[in-house]
């Protein structure tokens, strides 16, 4: 029988963290988190172009006290973690001038937020917060913020770690996926079929779980084209490395702001409606 | 010509939660002060949704309101939680978006200018998927930018409640009202039993959402700043003294190192009791922040 | 998903004000009432729910029996029942203050 798109997605989805962690890896030399933090936040200061840089990822650890984040969700301990590393970075570069805060590199591979009673009971909602808060901070001291999707990237899980990024890149690959929801879980919500969720996707752009429709959005900078996405050749981390300086690079030559995420040509045609209604509401704030 | 935009005298007295989105951004206002900003007249719909034989609205779910309260300038942005469970959109994220960035502008150039977020909402609307988790990622960043000059003040009242990627603009709000009725978490019980079963969440055991999620639990928790009645009087009371009070002096999603301690002194071995929780937090407070 | 359609060429006397009501709640609509452009009135009609363009001739028919300002009437719905559709447009009128 010839295999669904859903079970190729299924099947690729077994690989969550470890695209994280490969890349991780390939990218600072190395694979585990540091002593005093929990094993599925992975942190590391290291060298990209002539700088050095704070990358973070977050990976699975079947071992977590917590049992929803076993799977790489973003849970707890994983937004505190990453708001404290991005935060004593921001503080030990806090006399610096712009051009030499450290660039803070999210690395991307998260199922989700987690799904959690003991989560919801100690207000997950706060930890996602102040992840979310502490990247922006640093991007908005002038820090340039990348992320790097190199697998999923979904809904509290992508606002917590890497949503406020500067600059996005994405692996282009089926096995990268950007969205709000999973597409079962969607399917139930909105009453429809996966089949018709995958067939709406193709007409709605921001609807489709495929990253090359994502990119039509014009919230991304770039899309990489790599062969393996678990085992990268030294030139595709090469490749990747020079995407990724380039995009720090034009970082720090524009604004603090997310506002390029409005003005880039791909913008200007998907969120017209967004954008018409910004425009509207600054004249009219004016005249009140 | 003439806007039609009386308040009959008796829902002054009578319950907040009642109120349409609209009403209650207007109420919270000084009188003869405000003015709506984009809305349903200008019919700003989304495109998303007719193409999907989902009704628009002509406000797109979101009112924008500007004007004074207790005499300082301030904007509320308030979703209708009976629209698409308030759900944010590609132009009801842009319209508020826009009016959070527009108060900053008017703050940094001297007009500190207040934002109240009435939000009553699921999160993104998945009919727009993507643009409305952007436009979420964007409402945090802009809240973040506003903060630093002006006090941000979300109200949830109920009974939608606010959940999903709103929660984390509650979370980097400076100050959180609630209602009993209203509750704030990033997932909401029906998410919950449905991706970690129903031994992790009953959603049909409404003692225990209220327990987890309902305003008194996360006020007492540290998590919300303040309970409050569900009345005209009550809600905007709060909202005033908090415009009046201003930029705390630190924000809640400021104090990692806090909740650090917090998380750390968690036992995940079992299910946590929320009372308990309460006590353990309060043992592990820091200094007061203002009020 | 319907659009309607509707003119109603007696409704001459002039309206100056526009009024707002309503919500596009399950079960329920809104409707924005605002002159028109001529001595006539016009009915716009985005409905989520098919197959009832009869229903609602019914029920601006009513209106328009006892209505006779020259609006510009557009309603976004998600499944009012008639008794609902006219209770929201009285509403509308008594915004109107016309």
């Amino acid at each position: 029988m010839e295999e669904s798109q859903l079970e190729r997605e299924n099947a690729m989805s077994e690989h969550i963290g470890l695209r994280g962690k490969a890349w991780f890896q390939a990218l600072t030399g190395q694979n585990e988190a540091r002593k005093e933090d929990p094993s599925s936040v992975l942190t590391a200061d290291a060298i990209i172009g002539d700088e050095r840089a704070l990358f973070l990822c977050v990976i699975p650890n079947r071992d977590s006290r917590f049992p929803c984040v076993r799977d790489g969700q973003v849970g707890l301990e994983e937004g505190y973690t990453l708001a404290h590393r991005i935060r004593e970075a921001l503080n030990a570069d806090k006399d610096k001038p712009k051009s030499q805060k450290r660039p803070v590199i999210a690395i991307i591979d998260v199922k989700s937020q987690a799904y959690g009673r003991r989560e919801e009971t100690a207000g997950l909602f706060l930890a996602a917060a102040a992840s979310s808060d502490a990247y922006a901070s640093a991007r908005m001291a002038g820090h340039p913020v990348i992320s790097f999707v190199v697998g999923q990237a979904f809904s509290g899980g992508f606002l917590t770690h890497g949503y406020q990024a500067n600059r996005i890149l994405a692996l282009d690959d089926a096995g990268v996926t950007i969205h709000a929801m999973h597409k079962e879980a969607a399917a139930r919500i909105t009453r429809r079929s996966v089949e018709d969720l995958e067939r709406l996707g193709q007409q709605i752009p921001p609807m489709s779980y495929n990253v090359q429709d994502y990119a039509k959005l014009g919230l991304l900078y770039q899309l990489l084209h790599v062969e393996s996405l678990l085992e990268p050749s030294r030139s595709e981390v090469d490749e990747a490395k020079n995407a990724i300086i380039a995009a720090i690079v034009d970082v720090r030559k524009g604004p603090a702001d997310l506002s390029v995420r409005r003005k880039s040509p791909a913008a200007q045609k998907s969120r017209k409606a967004g954008i018409a209604a910004r425009a509207l509401m600054e004249h009219q704030w004016k005249n009140v | 010509m003439i806007e039609a935009n009386v308040i009959p005298v008796f829902v002054n007295r009578g319950s907040f939660i009642e109120l349409s989105g609209r009403e209650r951004a207007q109420a919270l206002f000084d009188k003869g002060t405000w003015r709506e900003l984009v809305g349903p007249f200008d019919r700003v719909v989304s495109p998303w949704l007719p193409m999907q034989g989902v009704a628009p609205q002509f406000d797109d779910g979101c009112i924008v309101i500007k004007g004074k309260i207790s005499g300082k300038p301030a904007v509320a942005i308030s979703l209708e939680g009976a629209f698409q469970g308030g759900s944010i959109g590609e132009v009801s994220g842009a319209k508020m978006v826009a009016a959070l960035d527009l108060a900053t502008i008017d703050s940094r150039n001297g007009k500190p200018t207040a934002a109240i977020l009435l939000l009553e909402t699921g999160g993104v609307r998945l009919q727009e998927a993507n643009l409305g988790l952007a436009a979420i990622a964007e409402v945090i960043a802009s809240i973040l930018e506003l903060r630093q000059y002006a006090p941000v003040i979300t109200v949830i009242a109920g009974t939608v409640g606010c959940f999903g990627g709103m929660a984390l603009a509650a979370g980097v709000s400076s100050y959180v009202v609630m209602t009993r009725e209203a509750r704030l978490g990033l997932n909401g019980p029906e998410v919950i039993e449905q991706e970690s079963g129903k031994d992790e969440f009953d959603a049909s055991d409404r003692a225990l959402i209220w327990s987890i999620h309902g305003g008194e639990q996360r006020v007492e928790m540290g998590l919300a700043d303040d309970l409050v009645e569900d009345s005209l009087h009550g809600v905007g009371s709060a909202v005033q003294r908090f415009v009046r009070a201003g930029k705390p002096t630190q924000h809640r999603s400021e104090q990692v190192e806090l909740y650090r301690r917090r998380i750390v002194a968690l036992d995940a071995s079992s299910q946590i009791d929320p009372l308990a929780l309460r006590e353990q937090w309060k043992s592990l407070n820091s200094k007061e922040r203002t009020r | 998903m319907e659009d309607i359609e509707f003119e109603y060429p007696n409704a001459q006397r002039r309206i100056t004000n526009r009024a707002h009501i309503g919500v596009v709640g399950s079960g329920d609509m809104e409707v924005l009432f605002e002159p028109s452009e001529g001595a006539w009135a016009h009915v716009s009609i985005t409905t989520s729910v098919n197959g009832f363009q009869d229903a609602w001739k019914v029920v601006f028919d009513r209106f328009f029996s006892r209505f006779d300002g020259s609006v510009l009437i557009q309603v976004n719905d998600a499944g009012a029942t008639p008794g609902s559709v006219l209770l929201r447009l009285e509403q509308a009128v008594e915004a109107l203050g016309q």
